[in-house]
């Protein structure tokens, strides 16, 4: 037997939810949901772990302090120290107090950008790349679920079964 | 679903639904734009040439074409450059400080806010760089090897820090409201007919799927990005001030200059945003997503900021007295009486006594007169930055130095350029970019909507 995927479109977030749940105590895996905007509380229901974005912003952002520290100490202190109005350029912990505004954006510089660009990539979202939604409507006001018969011990026509008894506009099949 | 208090106004006019809320926002980027478009985009482009035409007159003859001289070393040019940086304050503080704070009403307002800093940066970036008369050496702000020596910037100087400040804030700015634009686009990328339209949407838009995980991931780097923007935008004015506070200048050499010059920037910015927001809500008819209530709250910020920065114009007068430092006191008594005291008394009344009008609901409800009042509010700014720079040079330790400062056309055809430029870039932006955040809008339809507000208090009864 092919492969199939069966696609289950809903009009709301919530009635979208109520549906993956009745899926999902089912026993059905639930491969994806694509939505015009996030629908909070989704998540637990179909088993989408939670992001690591936040810590490796983290540790960008402490790649970037460590980055701005070792380049204060080189420029300034070790490579070539100047007295500048008074002020010699003696030890990094001296001159500390002058470096912290440039250490701060550095650190938010590197955060910042180290995180989007990990974002992007994780997304699969980069210039160029091809539409990969199911449906255009996705993107405007329809919820779509993503079922897969290879993921799942039910074949298509039980998945469909169980769709028809939430409140789905449209249930459509399509070979892998 | 957790539901909103039925006290609470709603945010979004009238019955919309979620295709609604598409079609409003990508029909004006569609369909061809209507002829106040055209009609402005003409005159704001042809000021952004003539200002284009200046920059490069200074930078092919050298910055003595502007009017400044010995004594008056800083001028139109420094007082340009912290006005737009200003300006440029608030969308990081709609879509960063607000987001942290969950107030819902910035998501009709934050694109355009975001867009606004964006461009507002760039003319602020335009004035150091052309200040520095080689702008082909421009790079060397940047710490780079070199044949002198190895010698580097000094890390211990305000002005590089401002490098480090502006551009970072500049590129944060830019990642933050592009990554909030790529589900947008995908929208538009989806919705448009013509085929040329959808392969532009579709690179804009770098492939967005808007699978679960993917939202998952997009409302964390929203929030990280916000997290970490709201210490920046404060950094960044306060960096700005440094320039003038660590210096020993009288009437600079202020330690209540960072909060002081913060309090000023979202001040203006939020003024150029009402600007903008109160044309663009009436021409591509907004009126819906875009309410009075929005305009309200973004008055009373500007109150808010307006007595802030009105109590540090006190304080600054106060402490001068009170330090008893005589230098001190005659910088302030001349910014009040002395050659100068128009700028004084324009910056008075612009910043501190007219957004006090707001406090009657009905004037800050009024569309008429919150535009005038933004266009006062980004007069009695940009004074304000005159009066700091031009009143506390031109009367320096040394009398013999004293000197006025006049502009000349250089001055002015720069300013005013910048200007066109910056207009040209927002109209450009209202053409082809999703004015609102519709993914964001679309998420508090069912609970801030007007219609499904009643509808949840028909419930109850």
């Amino acid at each position: 037997m092919a492969n199939k995927v069966v696609y289950a479109v809903y009009d709301d977030p919530e009635v979208l939810k109520g549906a993956a749940r009745t899926l999902v105590s089912a026993g059905v895996k639930v491969r994806d949901v694509f939505s015009p905007f996030p629908v909070h509380g989704l998540d637990p229901i179909i088993g989408v772990k939670r992001t690591r974005l936040a810590i490796a912003a983290f540790m960008y952002g402490i790649t970037g302090t460590s980055l701005a520290l070792l380049g204060f100490w080189y420029f300034m202190i070790h490579d070539w120290p100047m007295n500048i109005g008074g002020k010699p350029s003696f030890t990094l912990y001296q001159n500390l107090p002058a470096f912290i505004p440039v250490a701060f954006e550095f650190t938010v510089f590197c955060a910042a950008h180290g995180m989007a660009i990990t974002y992007l990539i994780r997304n699969k979202t980069l210039p160029g790349m091809p539409a990969r939604n199911p449906d255009p409507r996705s993107t405007d006001d329809k919820f779509i679920m993503e079922v897969r018969t290879e993921e799942n011990h039910l074949g298509a026509e039980a998945i469909v079964d169980l769709l028809r008894g939430t409140p789905a506009l449209e249930i459509n099949e399509r070979e892998r | 679903m957790h539901s909103e208090s039925a006290i609470r106004e709603p945010l979004i006019l009238g019955h919309k639904t979620y295709h609604d809320i598409t079609n409003d926002i990508v029909a004006p980027i569609e369909n061809k734009a209507p002829r106040a478009w055209y009609v402005l985009i003409t005159i704001s482009s042809l000021i952004a040439l003539y200002g284009i035409g200046c920059i490069l007159y200074l930078i092919g003859t050298g910055i003595g074409v502007w009017g400044l001289n010995k004594t008056v070393d800083w001028a139109w040019d420094i007082t340009n450059f912290v006005w737009w940086v200003g300006i440029g304050h608030a969308g990081t503080l709609i879509s960063a400080v607000l987001l942290l704070f969950r107030q819902k009403w910035r998501m009709a307002v934050n694109r355009s806010a975001e867009a606004m800093t964006i461009f507002a940066v760039i003319m602020a970036a335009t004035f150091p760089v052309i200040h520095m008369g080689r702008v082909w050496m421009a790079y060397w702000v940047l710490p780079l090897p070199n044949t002198f020596g190895s010698l580097w910037v000094n890390f211990n100087s305000p002005l590089l820090w401002d490098v480090f400040a502006i551009s970072t804030y500049f590129t944060v700015s830019l990642v933050f409201w592009y990554i909030g634009l790529i589900p947008d686009f995908a929208t538009i990328r989806d919705k448009v007919k013509s085929p040329g339209m959808k392969k532009a949407y579709g690179i804009l838009s770098f492939g967005w799927t808007g699978n679960a995980k993917a939202w998952t991931r997009f409302e964390e780097v929203s929030l990280v990005l916000a997290g970490i923007a709201t210490p920046l935008v404060f950094s960044v004015h306060s960096v700005v001030s440094f320039d003038f506070a660590t210096s020993v200048i009288p009437g600079w050499h202020t330690t209540i200059f960072p909060p002081y010059f913060v309090s000023g920037a979202v001040f203006s910015g939020f003024a150029m945003v009402q600007t903008l927001l109160l044309v663009m809500r009436k021409v591509m008819k907004l009126e819906s997503y875009i309410t009075i209530k929005h305009i309200e709250y973004m008055n009373i910020v500007i109150i808010v900021t307006g007595s802030i920065v009105g109590v540090a114009y006190i304080t600054e007068l106060f402490i001068s007295w009170y330090s008893g430092v005589e230098y001190e006191s005659y910088a302030f008594i001349n910014r009040a009486t002395g050659p100068y005291w128009w700028s004084y008394w324009a910056m008075m009344t612009c910043n501190v006594v007219s957004p006090q009008v707001f406090w009657f609901k009905k004037l800050r409800t009024n569309l008429t007169f919150t535009f005038f009042m933004s266009i006062v509010v980004n007069i009695g700014m940009w004074f304000e930055r005159f009066v700091i720079i031009v009143t506390s040079l031109h009367r320096d330790y040394l009398p013999s130095a004293w000197n006025l400062f006049h502009p000349t056309w250089v001055d002015v055809g720069i300013f005013v350029g910048t200007l066109g430029i910056f207009f040209t870039l927002y109209l450009l932006f209202a053409r082809f970019f999703p004015v609102l955040a519709l993914n964001e809008l679309k998420s508090i339809l069912k609970l801030s909507g007007e219609s499904y507000k009643q509808q949840a208090q028909h419930h109850h009864h």
